[in-house]
């Protein structure tokens, strides 16, 4: 009865329940304190109306009331933040084995690539009950991906990648929007969420592709002579890239940095920043040479060399496993 | 326009308004009362046109397709709209009106420290609203209030150099006022105006006038930096050239969260005066509540990025920004149990003032709570650029503060214009904002909870109730706002004339006449009694009550 009329939004994943119930709680706790201020306002005022003869009882304040209600308030409001904690914790905290889509947002349009290798526009078809990593960049202003049926909000920036994470808990079709104004069709700017039964989503899945985006990376990663310095042994003038991703990186300059998603973007469109230890400073920048869906692609494909299981697609079964928050790599 | 009024009363006494004539005498005064009359009607006129703009918001919004405007114009208007009511008529609103006024009156001071000064400042503010005003007749800007980079300073083709130029003046006039505030309450305050003498209004000026001072610069650099990004593209905030976008983030908020305080503190300052006179009652726990404001000022500008919870911050980060802004929470909530308080055992009249500082309850309450789930992070990653953020900060800078600047209005009128305003028209009027408040912003916390994202042009159909009723709200609220308007000009011609102290409320801005001579008090008061003396006030034996002269 409320589809012209909605008064709660659908709730399609994991996270949206958790949120959901951290907000009724904010509801009645919210609801109780305006019930007391209000109804304390409203019997004063009708009380102590201003009747001839009767005068008003000068009271100074109390020290005793005032600590109750700053210390009281307070102790709420820190359970409150304790909660809203927990929920951003988890909801920024993706779990280990997400299967991941790069997603390319520009003005004003969403593309998005599975690690498989589909490609879709402001459509994103996942399955129920798996982990989904997005993995985000922009090719000009910030946008913001936004899924209210998953309680799910993250900015998009040029320039680097965040990430954001859901598992899908209901088959439907759900709104996509960009939440982070970005100019003339900031509004059009939306597209659909199409979650389908494991099944069906595997029939979607092998429609025409290809071939894994890793693959592609592995063909642009040639193409570009990266193979030239970057050989899989230690005689190259590159660092070897196998195994890197995931691991503590040694820094020329002393530092150590943990080799993340954020970290080969970087070092390959910015390659001078942040140099590994023991390595001349000869690689050129790929800026401006390589577009952002390529970059993800190089990406991709680094990642994949340092999976114990080899490049590729994994299998839905190491998605089924529970418990989320494993450590997962978090790029922010 | 009261010139002509004071002329036609030859038997009047003199006072500010009737001293001098002729424009020169307007525009070359450094009478603080003339600038307060300057700044009223300037932002007033800065108000229609920020209200005009939201008017044609929420008519395009009335319908899920874009069909009353371009995609690009409403743009604009959003842009415009925050740009006019937040720079050029929240921020200046109570203290340069209301504060210009009764600062210098409230403390027993002919004037504020740098009458000059005074004047430069609304002069600024003259030069800022006209380039301001120059910059939306050639085009406007689309970017929305909040300028992120790099939308503002490498994609969008709108005037954000003029805009920003703009704003970047209005702040020096902010600037100017508040360092007045500060100076003029340390070092002019009469004989026996001790600290904890103070009214809490001026209590909450001081604390913007912090604010003001601290914060104002930071927005104006970082507007600065905007300028020479887009015009020299010197890489600041450009990922392209080499900058951060989220460095512009937490500059901006730096300032304009705390901007946020510089509108509502003013307003809880007049809510403290307005309940006390109309409870008989000194102010619960005065000193707490003076000390509230200052804590607020302090504690606001260590929560900015609990803006940015989902920009890309870390989650450490976040964690401690949250929990300051639960911090912040603390002293506000504290005011309101102590104004809550004061009204017990008062004697309680409903005079139009007072019903407007129930109203400012009301709203201001609603807007806290709904702060409350703002600054939970698991909650503020579904919500944040939502309808229930909209609906939310106008709980607290339209219904608080507004509330509080239109009681203040209604309460200090007899004071400053020497004329008494219709009561009846008063109370409806209030009465018609409360709920035409209500009925407008509050379905967009529902909107914002089921997803509408903010700054929607077009937007799904099964949005569109909600976005009906607001409207509707909008255009009850838009009668609620004209009214005060109207009878306040018609009380300026055919209102009584005020008594001195029609409210027979304490402080002396009441004990001077109305309107009072151009430097307040016949005589330097000497100050022997407490904030809020209503004791003494309304004691059998009248005559005693301690009077300046």
């Amino acid at each position: 009865m409320f589809d012209n009329f909605p008064l709660w939004p659908d709730r399609a994943s994991t996270a949206a329940g958790n949120v959901d119930a951290l907000f009724i709680f904010l509801i009645i706790v919210s609801g109780l304190m305006t019930a007391l201020i209000f109804s304390a306002v409203i019997y004063f005022a009708a009380r102590y109306r201003r009747r001839r003869g009767v005068l008003a009882e000068q009271i100074e304040g109390s020290t005793p009331l005032e600590l109750t209600w700053s210390i009281i308030p307070l102790f709420v409001f820190m359970a409150i933040f304790a909660w809203g904690a927990v929920v951003y914790f988890k909801s920024r905290t993706p779990p280990r084995d997400s299967t991941e889509v790069y997603v390319v947002a520009k003005q004003w349009m969403w593309k998005l690539e599975h690690a498989e290798g589909q490609r879709e526009i402001n459509e994103l078809h996942v399955p129920v009950g798996r982990d989904v990593k997005l993995i985000m960049t922009s090719q000009d202003v910030i946008h913001s991906f936004f899924v209210p049926a998953f309680r799910m909000k993250q900015d998009v920036l040029p320039g680097r990648y965040t990430v954001a994470w859901f598992r899908a808990t209901k088959p439907g079709t759900y709104h996509l929007f960009c939440a982070e104004y970005c100019g003339t069709q900031h509004s059009g700017m939306i597209g659909s969420i199409i979650v389908q039964e494991p099944a069906q989503y595997e029939a979607w899945m092998s429609g025409g592709t290809t071939g894994p985006l890793s693959a592609t990376g592995e063909k642009i990663f040639a193409e570009l002579g990266c193979v030239t310095c970057h050989h899989t042994d230690s005689q190259g003038r590159g660092p070897n890239l196998q195994g890197v991703f995931g691991k503590p990186v040694q820094l020329a300059d002393g530092r150590t940095v943990m080799a993340d998603e954020n970290y080969i973007r970087e070092c390959i469109l910015d390659p001078g920043a942040k140099r590994v230890k023991g390595f001349q400073p000869i690689m050129p920048t790929f800026q401006g040479l390589v577009s952002e869906e390529q970059v993800n692609a190089l990406v991709a494909y680094i990642k994949s060399q340092s999976q114990p299981a080899a490049a590729g697609t994994k299998t839905a079964a190491a998605q089924q496993q529970p418990g989320p928050n494993k450590a997962g790599s978090q790029v922010q | 326009m009261s010139m002509a009024t004071a002329t036609a009363q030859p038997v009047e006494r003199e006072n500010y308004l009737n001293k001098h004539y002729g424009v020169g005498s307007w525009l070359l005064t450094t009478d603080h009362k003339r600038i307060a009359l300057l700044y009223l009607i300037s932002i007033t006129f800065f108000f229609f046109i920020g209200g005009f703009f939201a008017l044609l918001i929420r008519l395009e919004l009335l319908t899920p397709a874009g069909d009353l405007v371009q995609a690009d114009t409403y743009n604009k208007l959003f842009t415009m709209h925050g740009m006019v009511m937040i720079f050029f008529f929240l921020i200046p609103s109570i203290p340069a009106v209301l504060g210009n006024f009764l600062v210098p009156i409230m403390i027993g001071a002919k004037d504020l420290a740098f009458p000059r000064i005074n004047l430069l400042s609304w002069y600024l503010y003259i030069i800022g609203g006209v380039m301001m005003l120059h910059c939306m007749l050639t085009g406007g800007v689309d970017t929305g209030w909040t300028f992120y980079t790099p939308f503002s300073t490498a994609f969008t083709n709108t005037k954000i150099v003029e805009a920003g130029l703009a704003i970047f003046v209005a702040g020096f006039s902010s600037i100017l006022t508040g360092l007045n505030f500060i100076v003029t309450i340390h070092r002019m305050r009469a004989p026996g105006m001790t600290w904890s003498r103070l009214p809490l209004f001026i209590w909450a000026h001081y604390a913007t006038s912090i604010i003001q001072i601290l914060g104002t610069p930071v927005v104006a650099i970082t507007i600065v930096l905007v300028a020479v990004e887009r015009t020299l593209h010197l890489g600041i905030f450009d990922p392209k050239l080499g900058g951060d976008p989220l460095l512009f983030q937490h500059l901006f908020w730096f300032y304009s969260h705390p901007a946020v305080y510089i509108m509502i503190l003013p307003s809880m300052g007049i809510v403290s005066e307005i309940i006390a006179c109309f409870s008989r009652k000194r102010i619960f726990g005065y000193s707490f509540v003076a000390i509230s404001s200052i804590s607020i000022a302090v504690f606001g500008f260590l929560v900015w990025a609990h803006h940015m919870f989902v920009a890309g911050i870390s989650v450490y980060a976040a964690l401690v920004f949250s929990l300051l802004s639960y911090a912040v929470a603390v002293p506000s909530a504290v005011k309101v149990f102590n104004w809550t308080a004061t009204l017990y055992k008062g004697s309680i009249r409903y005079d139009a003032p007072m019903l407007y500082a129930f109203g400012f309850l009301g709203l201001f309450t609603i807007g806290g709570l709904t702060g409350l789930f703002l600054a939970s992070l698991g909650i503020n990653v579904h919500v944040t650029d939502t309808y229930f953020v909209v609906a939310h900060f106008h709980y607290i800078m339209v219904g608080g503060a507004l509330m509080g600047y239109l009681g203040g209005m209604h309460f200090w009128w007899p004071k400053i214009s020497g004329k008494l305003y219709p009561e009846g028209w008063a109370r409806l009027a209030a009465l018609i904002v409360f709920i035409g408040f209500n009925l407008t912003f509050f379905p967009q916390f529902i909107l914002g909870y089921v997803g509408m994202p903010r700054r929607y042009y077009q937007y799904p159909p099964e949005f569109q109730v909600l976005n009906v009723l607001s409207t509707a709200g909008a255009t009850v609220l838009g009668i609620g706002y004209l009214l005060p308007m109207v009878y306040f000009l018609w009380s300026m011609r055919y209102g009584k004339p005020a008594p001195d102290n029609p409210w027979n409320a304490a402080g002396l801005e009441w004990q001077t006449q109305s309107p009072p001579t151009t430097f307040n008090f016949e005589e330097e008061p000497i100050v022997t009694w407490e904030a809020y003396n209503y004791e003494e006030l309304d004691a059998p034996h009248n005559e005693e009550v301690p009077v300046a002269r």
